[in-house]
């Protein structure tokens, strides 16, 4: 693991290496090769043309309109259903056309033109054309629009083309029916990879005005899959968009996404042939896996993080000597010894270490019990927390924490040494999500996240600036001299720079101790064998309209 | 309740008070190779209960990560869990648990049952209308999903899963107490007991009380069954005992990931949670045969 | 008969009302402002007025259940926070799933339990007997959580003869007309999906049937024994009929109604376990419609959940009490 960090100084590159299956040769990546392509494959069963893909995962969705979700669950779905203006090149963050065939940029980077692909309809049949972008942009940017129904927020739109005053983006334009024109108020480097995320896809603005606040329940693209049904806690069917603009896709005819919350019992289907794919499978069983020769282990170049936040809304935990103290508590080496298999390395930073920006020279908070409790005394606690901690674990699995209550009772154990007291909870993930949002009834929480476009501005500012509160700043934690470095850092287009204020921005994060960074993963799916044209992507989404079977 | 039950009680009320008709019914009673059973189980996991910080080879809350699922073995007798928990030390804690809940929800149930049951029989008329449909209403609604609405209400923890369970089953004594005093008020010695002066409060104590006594033993004893399985229950789904305690309905859920890895983190909660309640269930048929044999079907 | 018809729907009439104020009182019971327990208190005053309004909470008590019942009168069951969709429409093909798996669970019940009752009186102190006594024992004190785990670690993961979770094969679906699979899978004249619906239906009904079944089997002995040595039996036994088929037919009728009682009240019992059945068997039913509910404080959707299962449950009990008169004559209506 520590070789893939140096090695990879971008994500593109690391990404690549997947991509070209064994390249690297010195790291897991090769195991991969099953699942890009090997037409080698000793398991193909009689089995046909199998054309329906069930996937298997941990939990349900939240939402399903691309611009209010935040959880991967959503977005691995809207993924299907929605094309974005731009798209990545799959398992990697190098942006390519979609929606938009072509592009220019303005010398001083302050108006972007693009082109849409002409004759492309929404599933409901109504056009896709520059007034649908111009539509959706402004249901985002708009804190008045009329199309931003009751609890929506648009977290995305805020994090990353910025808050409510201060945006990037100050107008879109029609310029024609297939020309839009994006006028901004600052140059921002990740411009283009941000538009290529899958929640900015364009949704149908028929289907918009027409269902309204039930769109998030029914939504409406342009993507390769057309949205079915949605049994809530139970299965999401697509079904094959047969005039996706795309020629030739999508293969599969119809996909069904199953939640089923329980790692083995989700395991248990794929031997048993009811999935296809499953979603996080936990590492305890990882030796069953490479034992069956009718599966294949499929590796996510790990990306993510996952991390306990402090809520600083609760007192003591808005005290950094009682967060340090608990930091100094948790022994991180023990739980991925015992929970991950060698998946997952210690995290220190709020990033992963292959992304570039890493600072390697941070030292964390080594698990030291006496430390811990010393540091508790001096916050004027010498016998402990007086209240019973309130302790947030996820229900589901996640990519990066396949199983976050485990984890959780492991902390417990170890904090009640030093005297605090927890009590684990564990609502249903939609509640989960909104419970840590509001910052009501968590003391702390645990949470994780992967990478969206390849930026550290995408960990940094989006989980930790005072301007993602409320949203995905869940401990609303605010740091002025942080603010300032990571707005610099976005306006900034040399990256070497951008990288050394990255750098400061983590030194100041661990100081703080906002939070206590756990693990970083390499998140294990496991597939039937004859499963072809799935690419692990380091985001966590994967298209599923290459995906065929043998 | 019936003819032959009445008489049998009333002498006991009049004779030669305790001994004899108990002492009898102990006989009979040991004579009930089941019921015996039922009753050895029962005082053996009362031990283990009682016993279980002497007995217990490891703290039910020491996590060795490193041992994590490992096999039954001379260190772990019954294997360790998945966070390596000794599964007997939690086993031997969760006794107490499981016992717990059961003697205490099923009194608390006694209590308030025999007040409503006694008020309702006793006094009639209005009291006993409205006692009897809010029994009525409270059978109406499946016990289980009735102690689930009522955690949702109160939030989950082991305690208010015990509040919870006692409620739901407390018109299971009130129905029993109210038919009680009702066949018993129109007895003679009752009236006599009136006739002379007796206040109500004295009367209900000295006479109706002790005699509704059998039937609420016997339910009871039954009673604690149910109560474990729910209790159980309510904790298989998250909303009972929380962790670290080691309740056996909570260690089946958080355990059963596992199942095919490591079967015995499954198999010994389980199989304790049958056993508790099989013996409450045998001695409780064995002391509804001896007690009150005409209470059967 | 019609009259003891017209009294017991009477007295059916309270009750119902009491469930209504009981399931009404859920919401009111939360400790505080349920707007601020549903949303949590960060939720702007704005949203928790509109949810206050929604569930009718700025009004006078009384009014709140008087609009309640108008609306559970016109079939409203009020609309869930978490999807925002009628509940009386959302919750039809979970109640349709736990209906087929309480039907196969009953089914499976009085078929093995009044089989095994009749077979053990009939060959009383046998091994049979024994042996089927004491499995109906310890069927009473089973907890049908831990024998579904048992169940799916025998036969699903270790011998792979059956499915360990859901409902039916998924990637082929049969189009729902009823959501009742067996019955959608008949209609579309779809053999291969009814076998394998029927696979899905085998584990989780034997989990959820256990405890009926036992209980069926020791009443069915236990009446059986009874009517073994009545009259009429040991005259059709001199009449020379073949033992066992006297036996069968005769002592059947007569343990009819010692079932038909057993039945109306593991009805309940079998709903409230269904929570449980669901919850392990990834059965998409009612049960665990209720049980996500509570998860994210959805308290419509608890509301009204139980109140349907409650609903089912009377009117079951009225069925069996009516079914019970009219076999049994010479039950006394007063």
């Amino acid at each position: 693991m520590k070789k893939w960090g140096s090695l990879a100084l971008t994500l593109t590159l690391g990404a690549g290496l997947v991509l070209s299956g064994c390249g690297g040769g010195n790291n897991a990546s090769s195991n991969n090769s099953a699942a890009t392509s090997s037409p080698a494959s000793t398991a193909t069963a009689g089995a046909s043309t199998q054309d329906t893909l069930v996937v298997g995962r941990g939990g349900d969705s939240v939402s399903l309109d691309p611009a209010i979700i935040t959880d991967g669950e959503s977005l691995k779905i809207d993924h299907q259903v929605f094309d974005s203006l731009l798209e990545y090149k799959p398992g990697t963050s190098e942006v390519e056309p979609s929606l938009a065939d072509s592009w220019e940029v303005s010398p001083d980077g302050l108006t972007y033109t693009f082109k849409l692909h002409p004759g492309v309809k929404f599933h409901d049949g109504t056009d896709f054309n520059a007034e649908a972008v111009v539509f959706n942009f402004q249901r985002w940017s708009d804190p008045k629009s009329e199309y931003k129904f009751e609890g929506d927020s648009f977290d995305y739109y805020d994090s990353m083309f910025g808050p409510d005053g201060s945006r990037v983006i100050k107008e879109v334009k029609a310029v024609d029916d297939l020309t839009v024109q994006f006028t901004l108020n600052q140059p921002q480097a990740p411009f283009l990879q941000n538009l290529a995320m899958t929640s900015f896809g364009i949704a149908s603005p028929s289907a918009i005005k027409e269902k309204k606040a039930n769109f998030k329940n029914e939504p409406v693209g342009t993507g390769p899959f057309v949205f079915k049904e949605w049994k809530h806690n139970d299965s999401i069917t697509l079904d094959k968009n047969t005039s996706y603009w795309k020629e030739g896709l999508p293969k599969l005819n119809k996909v069904i996404v199953r939640s089923i919350p329980d790692n083995s019992a989700r395991f248990n289907a794929l031997q048993n042939g009811e999935i296809d794919l499953m979603e996080d499978l936990s590492p305890d069983d990882l030796s069953t896996l490479e034992g069956n020769s009718d599966l294949q282990k499929i590796e996510r170049p790990p990306f993510n993080v996952a991390y306990l936040g402090f809520n600083f809304k609760k007192k003591p935990f808005d005290n950094v000597k009682v967060r340090q103290a608990l930091s100094y508590a948790v022994n991180k080496q023990a739980i991925i010894d015992a929970f991950f298999a060698g998946q997952a390395e210690p995290a220190i930073n709020p990033m992963p270490p292959s992304l570039w920006g890493y600072n390697d020279q941070v030292k964390d908070y080594e698990y030291d019990l006496d430390k811990a409790k010393q540091l508790l005394a001096e916050a004027g606690y010498p016998n402990g927390l007086p209240d019973t901690v309130t302790l947030y674990a996820m229900p589901v699995s996640r990519p990066y924490m396949p199983d976050g209550k485990k984890v959780a009772e492991a902390i417990q154990a170890d904090w009640e040494k030093i005297g605090v007291k927890t009590v684990i909870e564990s609502p249903e993930w939609a509640t989960y999500l909104d419970d840590t949002k509001a910052g009501e009834k968590d003391d702390i929480y645990m949470l994780g996240w992967t990478g969206d476009n390849g930026d550290p501005d995408n960990f940094i500012y989006t989980l930790l600036d005072k301007d993602s509160i409320p949203g995905n700043n869940r401990d609303f934690y605010v740091n002025e001299d942080l603010h300032k470095i990571l707005i610099e850092a976005q306006k900034e287009t040399d990256q070497n720079k951008r990288a050394d204020l990255y750098k400061q921005a983590q030194v100041i994060i661990k100081e703080d101790a906002p939070w206590i960074p756990l693990v970083h993963t390499t998140p294990l799916l496991a597939a039937k064998a004859n499963l072809k044209g799935f690419v692990p992507d380091p985001t966590g989404t994967e298209y599923y309209s290459e995906v065929y079977f043998e | 309740m019936s003819q032959a039950s009445l008489n049998v009680n009333s002498e006991a009320a009049s004779a030669e008070k305790v001994s004899g008709p108990w002492r009898d019914a102990w006989k009979a009673f040991r004579r009930n190779k089941t019921a015996m059973l039922g009753l050895g189980i029962i005082v053996f996991f009362i031990l283990i209960a009682l016993l279980a910080p002497f007995i217990a080879p490891y703290d039910y809350k020491e996590q060795v990560l490193m041992d994590r699922l490992k096999a039954p073995s001379a260190a772990h007798w019954f294997g360790t869990d998945d966070l390596g928990r000794d599964m007997f030390t939690r086993i031997l804690y969760g006794a107490r648990i499981s016992l717990w809940v059961g003697f205490f929800s099923v009194i608390g149930s006694i209590i308030v049952g025999t007040l409503l049951g006694v008020l309702a029989g006793y006094y009639g008329r209005w009291i006993d209308m409205l006692i009897s449909r809010l029994f009525d209403i409270l059978l109406a609604f499946p016990s289980i999903l009735l102690a689930i609405a009522i955690v949702a209400i109160l939030g989950p923890s082991l305690q208010n899963a015990l509040y919870a369970i006692a409620i739901v089953n407390i018109p299971t004594y009130g129905r029993l107490v109210r038919a009680k005093v009702l066949s018993l008020k129109s007895e003679e010695y009752i009236t006599a007991a009136r006739a002379i002066g007796m206040k109500n409060t004295r009367i209900l104590l000295t006479h109706i009380l002790p005699n509704s006594l059998t039937p609420i033993i016997v339910q009871g004893t039954l009673g604690i069954a149910t109560a474990i399985i729910e209790a159980a229950a309510l904790g298989f789904l998250g909303l009972g005992a929380q962790p670290p305690e080691p309740e056996w309905g909570k260690m089946l859920s958080d355990s059963r990931q596992f199942i095919q890895k490591a079967p015995w983190t499954v198999v010994f909660p389980g199989l304790s949670i049958m056993l508790t309640v099989l013996g409450f269930n045998l001695m409780g048929d064995g002391l509804r045969d001896v007690l009150d044999p005409r209470m059967k079907n | 008969m019609s009259s003891y018809l017209l009294k017991r729907v009477m007295v059916l009439i309270p009750v119902l009302i009491g469930m209504t104020i009981i399931v009404f009182s859920i919401i009111h019971a939360i400790p505080g402002d349920p707007a601020e327990t549903i949303l949590g208190q960060k939720a702007t005053e704005q949203s928790k007025q509109a949810l206050r309004e929604q569930l009718g909470l700025d009004k006078p008590w009384i009014n709140q259940y008087v609009d309640y019942m108008g609306d559970l009168l016109k079939g409203d069951l009020g609309t869930s926070i978490r999807t925002k969709t009628p509940i009386a429409k959302e919750i039809v093909p979970y109640l349709a799933a736990t209906l087929e798996l309480t039907a196969a669970a009953m089914l499976f019940a009085t078929f093995v339990g009044v089989n095994a009752g009749i077979l053990s009186a009939w060959k009383q102190n046998s091994w049979f007997d024994y042996t089927a006594m004491i499995i109906a024992l310890i069927g009473v004190s089973m907890p049908i959580f831990w024998l579904g785990l048992m169940e799916q670690l025998v036969f699903a993961l270790k011998l792979h003869w059956l499915p360990s979770i859901g409902r039916m094969n998924q990637r082929d679906p049969v189009e729902s007309i009823t959501n009742l699979y067996v019955i959608d899978s008949i209609l579309a004249g779809r053999w291969d999906q009814l076998w394998t619906v029927i696979k899905h239906l085998i584990l989780p009904s034997i989990a959820l049937g256990t405890i009926p079944m036992a209980i069926i089997a020791r009443m069915t002995r236990s009446s059986m024994l009874e009517v073994m040595n009545s009259d009429y039996i040991r005259t059709a036994k001199a009449k020379g009929l073949s033992q066992f088929l006297v036996v069968y037919k005769h002592a059947l009728k007569n343990s009819l109604i010692p079932v038909l009682t057993v039945v109306g009240l593991q009805t309940g019992a079998l709903l409230g376990g269904a929570v449980l059945t669901e919850t392990i068997f990834a059965w998409p039913g009612v049960g665990r419609y209720i049980f996500e509910a509570i998860s994210s404080r959805d308290y419509p959707v608890i509301q009204s959940g139980i109140l349907i299962i409650a609903f089912i449950f009377v009117i079951i009990n009225l069925l069996v009490d009516l079914l019970y008169a009219a076999i049994d004559q010479r039950i006394q209506y007063k």
